[in-house]
């Protein structure tokens, strides 16, 4: 005979109160765990839907301003393209996706437009609105996502070639923006010619409502060749990880690149970050809801059983039982009921977040197993704290007046 | 000399005066002696018999026990000569619902971390030895009054006290029954050489001390 097994056999001899106990604290945490399992897919919804938004940081040649790398002047100053190998090969992290560009009003026929020469792949990983045209062909990064795991499913296991630009768009091929394609009456395999070069398009761009669809996208190297600006490019784009730009990813980026005035796009960031923290913001607010609710349920339930049990103590403290035992009955039956109401609270707002996501959010959540030590921490946490005061009291009793009851 | 009180002082506030439940109470018990402490209803028994280990404090007055004084000390060091040299037997039997009988009688044991296998051993022997060995696995509801304060018996003497402090022990028996609870208080006197302190009402109970006190109003008074 031990108090732990004095504890687990008043517990199993008392079924209905074990029930009774373990139900506040199991559908704290469940409302938690459902609560959570919901937010973490709704974030990284949100995340992808941000990060549709396109670069939100760009890399460009001292001096020059944002309005010179989108008017594309015939003089506005460049940068090399040595910049982006020094972010390649920088340790650098909350960099997902860059795109260096160089970027120039030229004309084609009598109609000015604007010629850009990309990187293809970087550049489609860093525009998800193109994704639908179907050139790159695999899933969206999405830089914001809550969970590392979602920016880790491409199998591209070193970080830097996963940021590596990789040239696929063949020299004498470009892709036209829609309006820009509308203007020059061009069409999918047609031929374009730009400073005396001819260019096929092997593809028009779908509308996204933004400058890009008055750009002529050809390969970065031919277009510095056509611009006699060998090694030399506008802007890197950059899409950050907006928490890790909120963390200092700017400075960073500043001090390998002295000479270049980095920015970022100011409202898509704002934008991210604002929602990020309102996502987490009402998390906390509903984890400090149930922390209370939670541990003044399981307070009122461990008072109550101490009330009920006054004869108990007082018995054990005429037997010779020290105060320090009293303590421990208790707190070793409200780390009992944290740990069961963990676990059940996991498994119940786990069922309820995998059932109920799709009906009520229109999300797919999968468990996230993790959350079964979060849920265990948190409700053995709440279930302590909401047991001190009734075990300090209980420890306190007088046995004389309680072995006096009947 | 066991067990020694000395002006013994008991005071309760009762509507806004002082009550004195024990009024310099003097007495000096030997090992071995059945003391039986008797009196009306109020006079101080019960106060005394749960002072003298602190159950209840005193408010003044010198306890000495085994040699050493024990009023002064520490609520935990007062635990722990309760722990291990004291038994007690109450008039309700306290004892714990939701263990069984040999659960009930291990306490003590387990209280003073013996190991399991050594409780069980020495439990089931104190089972034995009160008539309940066919109860062990028993809850206490399940066994009739007479059994219930066998149990409490067994539970005061297994960790093998110097002295059981019983506070009114046949109070909720029939005349059969109590006899025959005293008569095994005797013999666990007489063969076992522990010294026992008996609250009673009952003047057929008093009749087996081999020391008697008296009280009246708190105080100690010749018969």
């Amino acid at each position: 005979m031990t108090i732990s097994k004095l504890v687990l056999i008043e517990l199993w001899k008392r079924k209905s109160q074990l029930i009774t106990g373990l139900l506040a604290i199991t559908l704290g945490i469940s409302v938690i765990v459902a609560i959570q399992s919901v937010s973490i897919v709704s974030e990284q919804n949100v995340a992808r839907n941000l990060d549709n938004l396109g670069a939100n940081i760009l890399v460009l040649p001292q001096g020059a301003s944002i309005d010179d790398y989108y008017t594309s002047d015939i003089d506005a100053p460049t940068l090399p393209m040595d910049y982006v190998e020094r972010i390649l090969t920088s340790t650098i992290a909350g960099v997902d996706n860059m795109s260096p560009k160089l970027t120039r009003r030229v004309k084609v026929g009598n109609q000015s437009v604007v010629l850009t020469g990309i990187l293809p792949k970087s550049e489609i990983a860093s525009k998800p609105l193109w994704q639908s045209s179907g050139l790159l062909g695999t899933a969206l990064k999405t830089a914001c996502a809550p969970n590392q795991s979602a920016n880790e499913s491409h199998g591209l296991e070193d970080p830097k070639l996963k940021r590596k630009a990789i040239d696929t768009l063949y020299s004498n091929d470009c892709l036209a923006g829609s309006q820009v394609a509308q203007r020059l009456k061009l069409s999918a395999n047609s031929k374009v010619t730009i400073m005396g070069k001819e260019f096929k398009v092997v593809k028009i761009l779908a509308e996204t409502g933004t400058v890009d669809d008055d750009r002529i996208f050809a390969n970065l190297k031919d277009v510095q060749k056509l611009l006699k600006l060998e090694n030399q490019v506008s802007a890197i784009e950059i899409m950050g990880c907006c928490n890790a730009i909120s963390e200092g990813l700017l400075g960073q980026l500043r001090n390998i690149l002295p000479d270049t005035r980095i920015t970022t796009i100011g409202q898509i960031v704002s934008t991210q970050i604002e929602t990020n923290q309102l996502m987490k913001k009402v998390t906390l607010i509903m984890l400090v809801i149930i922390f209370f609710v939670g541990g003044i349920s399981i307070g009122n339930f461990i008072w109550a059983n101490v009330n009920e049990r006054k004869r108990e103590i007082g018995i054990l403290r005429m037997m010779g039982a020290e105060r320090s035992v009293i303590y421990k009955m208790f707190l070793l039956k409200a780390i009992i009921l944290g740990i069961a109401g963990g676990i059940l609270g996991f498994l119940l707002g786990t069922l309820a977040g995998v059932v109920l996501g799709p009906y009520l959010a229109g999300i797919l959540v999968k468990p996230v197993y993790l959350y079964l030590l979060w849920s265990v921490l948190l409700s053995v946490s709440i279930s302590l704290a909401g047991s001190l005061i009734p075990t300090y009291l209980a420890a306190k009793f007088d046995p004389h007046n309680n072995l006096q009851e009947d | 000399m066991m067990l020694q009180g000395d002006k013994i002082v008991k005071q309760y506030n009762h509507k806004g005066g002082l009550i004195n439940a024990l009024d310099h109470v003097s007495f000096t018990v030997e090992k071995g002696d059945f003391v039986t402490v008797t009196g009306p209803s109020g006079s101080g028994k019960s106060t005394l018999l749960l002072s003298l280990f602190g159950l209840i404090r005193l408010s003044s007055g010198t306890v000495i026990f085994d040699g050493k004084r024990i009023d002064d000390v520490s609520d935990r060091h007062l635990t722990d000569i309760r722990k291990k040299s004291v038994g007690y037997i109450l008039q309700h039997f306290a004892l714990i619902p939701y263990l069984t009988t040999l659960q009930n009688v291990m306490m003590p044991l387990a209280l003073e971390k013996i190991p399991g296998t050594e409780q069980l051993k020495r439990a089931a022997e104190i089972l034995d030895y009160v008539g309940l060995s066919d109860r062990m696995q028993h809850l206490p509801r399940e066994l009739s009054a007479g059994q219930q304060q066998r149990v409490a018996i067994a539970r005061s003497i297994v960790h093998r006290p110097q002295i059981i402090m019983a506070d009114e022990p046949t109070g909720n028996l029939d005349p059969t029954l109590s006899l025959e609870i005293l008569e095994f208080l005797k013999k666990i006197n007489r063969e076992n050489k522990i010294t026992i302190m008996m609250v009673t009402h009952s003047p057929v109970a008093a009749e087996y001390g081999t020391m008697k006190l008296h009280l009246n109003e708190g105080k100690i008074v010749n018969l």
